[in-house]
C-alpha cells in the first residue's frame, strides 16, 4: 500500500492526541485553569491536526460533511462520527476545568472512551479489508490502541503507565510483524485464484494493461524501500518503545528526559506507521504479477 | 445507502470467454470512449503524449502467461472489469453512501456528486476495478453502461455495454445472470464459467469462461516406420561395422 504522508501523519498524531484525550477524560491529571487549558490545547492539537491532515488525501474535502452519514456499515464514517462525539464531549469536560475548575467526572470518562472509540474505529478502517491480508488480524486495532493510550501515558507523565504499555506494545508490534509476514501466502489468494487459470498450470504475468502506471499500481503496489524493512523494524523498535522507556526511567533532569522520550517515540511510530502501509501488500498487485 | 440490497431476482453482468478473447483491447478502448462522452466525470488522462502518461480506465486487459506441467505455455488474455459483486465490499466501506448496488438490477454504481474521493472503495475491491481519477478527485467503475443498455433513444442492437457490442471476437456476453434461462447463465453452466478470487467472499455477478483444452494431433506418419534408427546392438554385417567404426581413433561408441 502506498504510504501517504497525510494519513501517516494523521494515525501518528491523532493516536496522541486521542490517547491524552483518554487520560485526560479518565482523571489521571486534573489540571485547572491556564494549565487545564494548555493540556487541553496541547490533545486538540495532534487530534485534531491529524484530522485535518487525513483530509489532505481526498479528492472532495468539502463534502466531508457527508461522511458522517453511513455509519451503519463504514467504518469511516463510524470514526468521523466517533472523532466529532469525543471532541465536543472532551470540550465540555475541557471547559468545565478551565472557566470553573469543576471535574464534570462522568461527562469526562464518556468522553475519555469515546476518544478510544476513535481510535479504535481508524483501526478497523485497515482490519476490515479482507484484501490486504497483513492488516486483517486483531493485532491492527491492539496496535493502535496499545500505541494511542501509551502515547497519551507519555505526554501526560504518567512514567510507570507508558513504560509497561511500551513493553507491551513492543512485544506487540513484533508479535505483529512476524506473524503478518506470512499471512498474505496463508489467505489462500493466489495469480491462480485471481485468473481462475491454475486448472491449466503455473500462472505468470506476460503483459501489464498497459505501458504506464495507473491509480491502482500507485496506490497498491508500493515495492520501494521494502528491501530496508528489516532494518526500519529494528530502528521503529528502538525509537518508539526502548529509548522513550529508558529516557523515562533515567533519573529527572528536568525536561530534557521526558522531551527526549516524546520525541524518539513520535519518531518512532511516523517509522512504524511508514511500514504498516509500506509493507501492505493488496491482493489486486496480483493481476500484475507484483506484490 | 451503502447498506446491500437484499439480492435481486436480476443480476445483470457480463460472461467474459477467456477461450475467444484475442487481446485486442478494442473493448478498453471503446470503454473509455463511451464512458468519456456520457455517464458522470469524464475519464482523464494525465499526460498522455508525455514522458510518463496514465490514466483511468474502468477496464483493462490483462496478459498471462499459463505453463502447464506438460507441453507448450498458453498465452491468455484477461479483460477485467467491474464484477458487480453480490456481497460488494466496495459499497459497505462507503462513508458518505455514494457507492451503492441497485436493488432493481444488481448494478453497483457511484454516486459522483456525494463521492468525498476517499478511495476506501478502491481498497476493498479485490479485484482493481475502480479507479480515483485524478483530475476530477472522483471515484470512476463500470457502469455497465446503465445509460446504454436501458436507453431507448438507440437502435436495439446498441443497447448493451460498449464492451460487449464492440468486441470482435464474441469474447464479451451481456445479460441476466439471475435468471437460469438466459442465455449468458446458458454459457456459463455449459462452458463451467467461474468467479475470480472465490475466496474473498465477495460472489461476482460477472464469470469468466475458462480456455478450451488445446487441440492436440495424433501421430500420423507413414513414414515413419521406414525411418526407424538402426538398432545399436545389430548383428552382422551391420553389427561388425559398428563395431569397427567404433575402435577406430576417435569413434563413437
Amino acid at each position: 500500500m502506498h504510504p501517504a504522508t497525510s494519513v501517516i501523519l494523521f494515525n501518528t498524531f491523532s493516536g496522541l492526541g486521542f490517547g491524552l484525550l483518554f487520560w485526560l477524560g479518565m482523571g489521571a491529571l486534573v489540571p485547572t485553569g491556564m494549565s487545564a487549558f494548555i493540556w487541553f490545547a496541547i490533545a486538540y492539537l495532534f487530534a485534531v491536526g491529524g484530522l485535518i491532515a487525513s483530509t489532505f488525501h481526498l479528492g472532495h474535502p468539502e463534502r466531508a460533511i457527508k461522511a458522517f452519514s453511513q455509519w451503519k456499515t463504514s467504518w469511516l464514517s463510524r470514526e468521523g462520527v466517533c472523532a466529532v462525539f469525543a471532541l465536543i464531549a472532551t470540550a465540555i469536560y475541557g471547559a468545565g476545568l478551565v472557566f470553573a475548575g469543576t471535574q464534570l467526572t462522568l461527562i469526562g470518562i464518556v468522553g475519555g472512551l469515546a476518544s478510544l472509540g476513535v481510535v479504535f474505529t481508524t483501526s478497523m478502517i485497515y482490519a476490515q479489508m479482507k484484501t490486504v491480508p497483513r492488516w486483517r488480524h486483531w493485532t491492527t486495532p491492539a496496535m493502535y490502541l496499545t500505541l494511542s493510550i501509551g502515547g497519551g501515558a507519555l505526554l501526560s507523565g504518567q512514567v510507570g503507565i507508558a513504560s509497561v504499555l511500551f513493553i507491551i506494545g513492543g512485544a506487540l508490534q513484533i508479535f505483529a510483524w512476524v506473524s503478518g509476514d506470512g499471512r498474505f501466502s496463508a489467505s489462500g489468494t493466489t495469480m491462480e485464484s485471481a485468473t481462475g487459470l491454475g486448472h491449466i498450470g503455473k500462472v505468470r504475468a506476460f503483459e501489464p494493461p498497459h505501458t504506464g502506471t495507473n491509480y491502482l499500481m500507485r496506490e497498491f503496489i508500493h515495492q520501494v524501500g521494502r528491501k530496508h524493512a528489516q532494518q526500519l523494524r529494528i530502528i521503529t523498535i528502538g525509537l518508539a518503545f526502548v529509548l522513550p522507556v529508558i529516557f523515562m526511567l533515567l533519573p529527572a533532569g528536568g525536561h530534557i528526559f521526558p522531551a527526549l522520550a516524546v520525541l524518539s517515540h513520535v519518531a518512532g511510530v511516523l517509522t512504524l506507521r511508514w511500514l504498516f502501509f509500506a509493507q501492505a501488500e493488496h491482493v489486486v498487485g496480483l493481476y500484475y504479477g507484483k506484490r | 445507502m451503502t447498506q446491500l440490497p437484499p439480492p435481486s431476482a436480476k443480476k445483470l453482468g457480463l460472461v467474459i470467454d477467456l477461450d475467444t478473447c484475442v487481446g485486442c483491447h478494442a473493448c478498453v478502448v471503446s470503454c473509455k470512449g463511451w464512458n468519456t462522452e456520457n455517464y458522470g466525470a469524464p475519464l482523464s488522462d494525465q499526460q498522455a503524449y508525455g514522458a510518463d502518461p496514465s490514466g483511468t480506465f474502468l477496464n483493462r486487459v490483462h496478459s498471462f502467461e499459463v505453463q502447464p506441467e506438460q507441453g507448450a505455455a498458453q498465452l491468455i488474455h484477461f479483460p477485467k472489469s467491474c464484477l458487480h459483486c453480490e456481497d460488494a465490499p466496495c459499497v459497505t466501506v462507503c462513508p458518505t453512501g455514494a457507492s451503492y448496488k441497485r436493488s432493481e438490477d444488481g448494478i453497483v454504481l457511484v454516486n459522483e456528486s456525494d463521492c468525498i474521493g476517499c478511495g476506501l472503495c478502491a481498497w476493498a475491491c479485490p479485484y482493481g476495478a475502480r479507479e480515483l481519477d485524478a483530475k476530477e478527485g472522483v471515484m470512476k467503475k463500470c457502469t455497465l453502461c446503465v445509460d446504454r443498455i436501458y436507453n431507448e433513444n438507440l437502435p436495439e442492437e446498441d443497447r448493451q455495454p460498449a464492451c460487449v457490442r464492440t468486441c470482435p471476437s464474441g469474447a464479451r456476453h451481456f445479460g441476466d445472470l439471475g435468471d437460469e434461462d438466459s442465455d449468458v447463465s446458458k454459457l456459463v453452466a455449459e462452458r463451467g464459467g467461474f468467479d475470480l478470487m472465490p475466496e474473498q467472499g465477495t460472489k461476482p455477478v460477472n464469470k469468466y469462461l475458462p480456455p478450451r483444452p488445446k487441440d492436440e494431433m495424433p501421430e500420423f506418419d507413414i513414414l515413419a516406420p521406414y525411418l526407424e534408427p538402426i538398432a545399436s546392438d545389430g548383428k552382422g554385417f551391420v553389427g561388425w561395422l559398428d563395431k569397427a567404426l567404433s575402435s577406430l581413433p576417435g569413434g563413437a561408441k
